[in-house]
């Protein structure tokens, strides 16, 4: 085999989450009041672009969630296999070219010279000039023709970028007409007139402007990055829009792991408190109180700090770097979670104080039910909406929060790529005169799409599971009664 | 279509054309109000009547532009004094809206901010619609909060809504209300969360400010009663339509329309009592989004024929000013009209008083809830909710528990449930003293007695299914050892579902997909499930419909006769305890006043309080009555009055009731009165 496959266990947990995924959405189809709720997500057309913008995240981080470790060439006098002692994921491979064209140091986006100057020899003279970059330009012999093959390669990439989307919107309608028996032009027009439709239908013109957007930008982009760096390259000359696409599974890891850590912790204790009561509650809120109190970064730098020193001291543990790296993150969301369930806590009590006098627990009790029973039967489903809202909310936080930390040195470990230590490495790049701006931009660009399609999509879940939600009349409707 | 009524030559104040409102729900389009025409003369009330869903309140929302998100107005004209209100701008109608017209809605507790003074309040309309600021605008609320009849108006304009009782509440909506002088007063259930000594008080007061501002008041209610006692014209919708249109005295005495006959007929009451069934109306209101061929009432309606399902009526005249939608007044129809229906009352009345051990024997019951300040907690004082009651039920007998809101009678009904906990007193059941129970051997005593709760929305889970919320009785016994074996459960569900008039399919359904009344027939099948001897009937009825309350309380009457269930029945409905009950308790702040069969308590009452309660409650029989008036409202049960709880508002009291409370004491006809006045 050219490959071993590695499974850290960061990976088995998101793949594990992935499937959780998929079984709740099972449990959704086939509970009606759930199945409702997400259908009003899917009929507004903002939570149905975020989505999209998420899935194309989503994937770019399970892509990076494949481990492997290549074989090394066969050595001399050496039998059996070898393996590199690096770990790569499928990410990597597919974008091969990105992480092995280094250059020397910072150059500009799109650049063909570096961008210091550097004393070379041309032609028995010693100059002081920018070089041209070992990659970014080097097909070009004439340096005029830069701008005209930018211009190509945008075209070109724009192009192939477009037609792929075509082919896929193309068999995604096909499929729908195909479900609906309906004919293909007729399901065309209801997907991009919605309006024309009898009900309120999915927003499938949002998901596939959103995809054409995305398959834009992308086509474009892979078109330069054949022939460029992208997004520049920062100070030990590595491409930053390989770090920015490693990025995003950190970020997404941190958003999503943790809540595992406080789902858990706040239910159970939220439920506890509410429900029992006297003693429970009194011990309950005594522990969030206090939690509460103590600054949060204080709490998460003394952990993370003792974390690291019990990993450092057994580096037997760890096979390798990626192994290593792998397992503080994990710690990180760990400590993340221990010290950020208090809210969804405080939530839950809230509400389960009201639920337990509602009249159907009453009559639970009437029957002699089990507290136990009337827990996870008349109370908790009853909740499961304010989970769901509250772990979307909680997603973009705990990304910037990671972002946060690994700026001021306590966050993820620093082989790792995360959006914070792009930032903290931008940090003193900033004051250098001119000024390196692309690693800070490209981390900003791409968290600020992650975190804004996260919380317009939360926004949408939390309005479609409000049971006091309204549609408000349709403007064409109103129109026609005027 | 004949025009409306033209009794005076004066121009009508309120002119409504075809006013169609709709709302653009998920299902489609519906029609909450189709095509209403009326008019309404200053000074004259039209009460507009009709079930929940029929588009009353609509009505009202669409007449002052204060429709929800999803609705808006596609047809027709409200003039007011001759002034289009359809087309008026937004700003313009703010101007309209608490100026020429005002309305006070059904919840008097949260239509008014919590964190304003009644001030602040009333002072906004008047500096709004009447440009009084300052002291002009302090004199003139106080003038206001007066002419509703707030005693101590002065000091009371600077309190907040919490420092008022409910009635209270309403009186400052209606000085609110009345604040910008308007010309038209909607008003939307304005006493159906009251109490009806409350509710006598709030109607008394409604007659005498119409007639000296000369208002026109459109009346929204369901109670029939209400109506009687305050409309001088009756309007009856049916699914988005005007169906009948009447004067008071023609509706009430002859109602035209089969809809309304049925109405009249399910109202529960003494002279039906014990004569089986009240009639009911089968089925439901129409979702509003059908498109309606013909009547919307034919499904439902006994005297359809061939023609209702096709052809839409029309108005046709029923004399006296008298107009009505239905086939059956068509000229060409007579011969149908004069054909009696075939309705009769089958069942015969059963219920045999038996005699012997009572199956529920409540001896000097009291619940005590105590009140906590400070850091520490401590006890400050104690909340009498129940303050010694005791009471006797047997088996296959009706007890009637009535009294006013916060006077502590669920709180008995939990009591004796031990879902609250007594503080002191006993209950035997079957000769088990519940009270001294452990957990365990009060699971299986469980089985025994169950409870039916007031609000079907609440009651049941949403999350679960029908099969389940019903099954869980007997699953939550079966695990602690007692009931049937495994595989009989669903079964047995079945059994129940059909026994409350339920189709067995709909066992796998959500609660939301049923209506009020069948909700309500699911919390009785989960009660029945364990096969109790009591059923605790916390106000069944009281949330619903008075065609579905018919349908509830025939079943309850049905399921007595067959299985002979005792009840404890809990509501304030006084009409309801004279059809359905055996005996009766009447309950003030925590103590039971006067109990005894059911038909002597309420034809002739001794207490004074009993004789206050039956008086303040609308009749449609003789609407005219002066009822008795109760001043003031209920006293906390923090701090009761000393001796007799009664004695503040008593007509009658002496001295000696402010000193000594009376003792429960047998007078003749056969019942127990608190009284000292009372002749023993």
């Amino acid at each position: 085999m050219d490959f071993k496959p590695v499974l850290l266990w960061s990976d088995i947990l998101l793949w594990a989450m992935v499937a959780g995924c998929v079984a709740l959405a099972f449990y959704c189809r086939r509970q009606d009041y759930l199945r409702r709720a997400w259908r009003r997500v899917g009929e507004s057309g903002v939570a149905m672009a975020s989505a999209t913008v998420l899935a194309a995240f989503v994937s770019i981080g399970l892509l990076d969630s494949l481990h492997y470790q290549p074989r090394l060439p066969a050595q001399e006098g050496k039998t059996g296999v070898q393996y590199a002692p690096e770990v790569l994921s499928a990410l990597d491979a597919l974008v091969a070219d990105l992480r092995l064209n280094k250059e020397k140091t910072y150059s500009a986006p799109l650049a063909t010279h570096a961008f210091a100057r550097e004393t070379m020899e041309r032609d028995g003279v010693q100059t002081r000039d920018y070089p041209r970059l070992q990659f970014g330009g080097a097909h070009l012999d004439d340096l005029t023709q830069h701008g005209s093959d930018l211009a190509s390669r945008a075209v070109s990439g724009g192009g192939y970028g477009l037609l792929l989307w075509a082919v896929v919107v193309g068999i995604a309608i096909g499929l729908m007409a195909l479900s609906r028996g309906a004919l293909y032009g007729a399901t065309c027009r209801t997907v991009w007139r919605p309006g024309t439709a009898p009900g309120r239908t999915v927003a499938w013109r949002a998901v596939f402007v959103t995809l054409a957007v995305l398959a834009l930008i992308g086509g474009v982009t892979a078109g330069w990055a054949g022939g460029y760096h992208v997004f520049g390259t920062d100070k030990v000359g590595q491409d930053v829009l390989y770090l920015s696409l490693k990025s995003v599974r950190t970020a997404l890891l941190i958003g999503t792991l943790t809540t595992l850590v406080t789902l858990p912790l706040a239910i159970a204790l939220g439920l506890i408190a509410g429900f029992r009561g006297g003693w429970w509650d009194d011990a309950i809120q005594y522990v969030y109180t206090v939690l509460n109190s103590i600054p949060g970064v204080l709490l998460i730098a003394a952990m993370v700090l003792m974390m690291q020193v019990v990993i450092d001291t057994h580096p037997e543990w760890f096979e390798t770097a990626a192994e290593r790296a792998d397992a503080r993150l994990l710690a990180l969301c760990f400590i993340l979670g221990l010290t950020s369930w208090t809210g969804l806590c405080r939530l839950m009590r809230a509400e389960t104080m009201k639920l337990r006098e509602l009249d159907y627990v009453q009559a639970a009790r009437a029957f002699g039910v089990s507290d136990a029973r009337i827990m996870a039967r008349h109370i908790l489903p009853n909740l499961m909406h304010i989970v769901l809202i509250a772990l979307v909310m909680d997603f973009s936080g705990l990304v910037l929060s990671e972002a946060v930390l690994s700026y001021i040195g306590i966050g993820v470990d620093t082989s790792m790529n995360s959006f914070g230590t792009m930032i903290n490495a931008a940090r003193l790049e900033l004051s250098r005169e001119p000024v390196v701006w692309w690693s800070l931009a490209a981390a900003f660009v791409l968290m600020l799409a992650l975190v804004l399609a996260a919380n317009l999509f939360a926004d949408a879940v939390r309005d479609a599971f409000d049971p006091r939600f309204q549609w408000r009349a349709r403007r064409t409707l109103k129109r026609a009664a005027a | 279509m004949s025009g409306p009524d033209v009794r005076s030559a004066v121009a009508p104040l309120l002119e409504v054309r075809g006013l169609v409102a709709e709302l653009d729900t998920p299902a489609g389009i519906a029609r909450a109000v189709d095509g209403l025409d009326f008019n309404l003369h200053a000074g004259e009330t039209l009460a507009l009547l009709g079930e929940s869903g029929c588009g009353k309140s609509m009505t009202a929302g669409a007449l002052m532009r204060l429709l929800p998100d999803v609705g808006y107005i596609a047809g027709g004209s409200v003039r007011l004094a001759g002034r289009e209100l359809t087309t008026l701008t937004e700003a313009q109608m703010r101007a309209s809206r608490g100026g020429d017209m005002a309305m006070i809605f059904q919840e008097p507790g949260t239509s008014l901010n919590p964190v304003l003074t009644v001030l602040q309040q009333i002072g906004e309309v008047l500096r709004t619609h009447r440009g009084l600021r300052g002291n002009a605008a302090r004199a003139r609320a106080q003038v206001l909060l007066e002419a509703v009849g707030i005693p101590d108006a002065a000091r009371r304009l600077d309190e907040y809504p919490f420092q008022f009782s409910g009635g209270m509440k309403q009186r400052v909506m209606i000085a609110m209300a009345l604040a910008g002088e308007p010309r038209l007063l909607i008003a939307d259930e304005p006493t159906t969360a009251l109490d009806v000594t409350i509710q006598a008080q709030v109607l008394d007061l409604l007659v005498q400010l119409q007639r000296e501002r000369g208002m026109a008041v459109l009346l929204i209610t369901h109670d029939l009663g209400v109506v009687a006692r305050m409309a001088h014209q009756v309007g009856v919708m049916y699914a988005g339509h005007l169906i009948e249109q009447a004067p008071r005295a023609a509706f009430f005495g002859r109602p035209a329309h089969p809809y309304s006959q049925l109405l009249f007929e399910a109202l529960p009451d003494a002279s039906r009592h014990g004569r089986g069934e009240l009639a009911t109306i089968p089925g439901s209101v129409p979702p509003l989004t059908t498109v309606f061929a013909g009547c919307r009432f034919a499904d439902r309606c006994p005297k359809a024929w061939s023609r209702c399902s096709e052809e839409a009526p029309r108005w046709h005249d029923a004399g006296d000013a008298h107009r009505v939608r239905c086939h059956l007044y068509d000229r060409a129809e007579l011969v149908r009209l004069h054909n009696p229906s075939v309705r009769e009352a089958s069942a015969e009345a059963s219920a045999s008083a038996t005699s012997g051990a009572p199956l529920l024997a409540v001896r000097d019951l009291k619940v005590h809830f105590p009140i906590r300040r400070g850091v520490l907690q401590r006890v400050v004082g104690q909340v009498r909710a129940v303050d010694g009651v005791s009471l006797d039920i047997r088996a296959g007998r009706t007890l009637a528990l009535v009294g006013e809101s916060g006077c502590g009678k669920t709180t008995v009904g939990k009591a004796i449930l031990r879902l609250i906990e007594p503080t002191s007193g006993s209950v035997n059941l079957d000769g088990q003293d519940v009270g001294a129970l452990s957990k365990d051997a009060l699971r299986s005593l469980r089985a025994r007695m169950q409870m039916v709760f007031q609000d079907p929305y609440g009651s049941l889970n949403p999350r679960m299914r029908v099969g389940d919320i019903i099954g869980e009785g007997m699953s939550a016994l079966r695990r602690s050892g007692k009931g049937g074996e495994d595989g009989e459960g669903e079964a047995a569900v079945r059994r129940l579902m059909a026994q409350v008039g339920l189709r067995a399919d709909m066992a796998d359904r959500y609660p939301h997909e049923f209506s009020g009344g069948q909700r309500q027939r699911i919390a009785i099948a989960r009660a029945l499930a364990v096969q109790p001897g009591l059923i605790v009937c916390d106000e069944p009825t009281s949330a619903l419909d008075v065609s579905v309350q018919a349908q509830i309380l025939n079943l309850l009457g049905q399921l007595q006769r067959d299985l002979g269930l005792a009840y404890l029945f809990i509501t304030h409905n006084i009409s309801v305890v004279e059809h359905l009950a055996h005996d009766v308790a009447v309950m003030y702040l925590g103590r039971i006043v006067e109990s005894g069969p059911v038909g002597d308590v309420l034809g002739s009452p001794q207490h004074p309080y009993t004789q206050a309660l039956l008086s303040a409650v609308p009749r449609i029989d003789d609407a005219q009555r002066v009822a008795q008036k109760l001043a003031g409202d209920l006293p906390s049960p923090a701090d009761p009055p000393s001796g007799c709880h009664f004695h503040p508002r008593c007509p009658i009291a002496q001295p000696r009731c402010r000193g000594e409370a009376p003792k429960l004491e047998p007078v003749p006809g056969g019942r127990v009165v608190a009284c000292w006045l009372v002749p023993r």
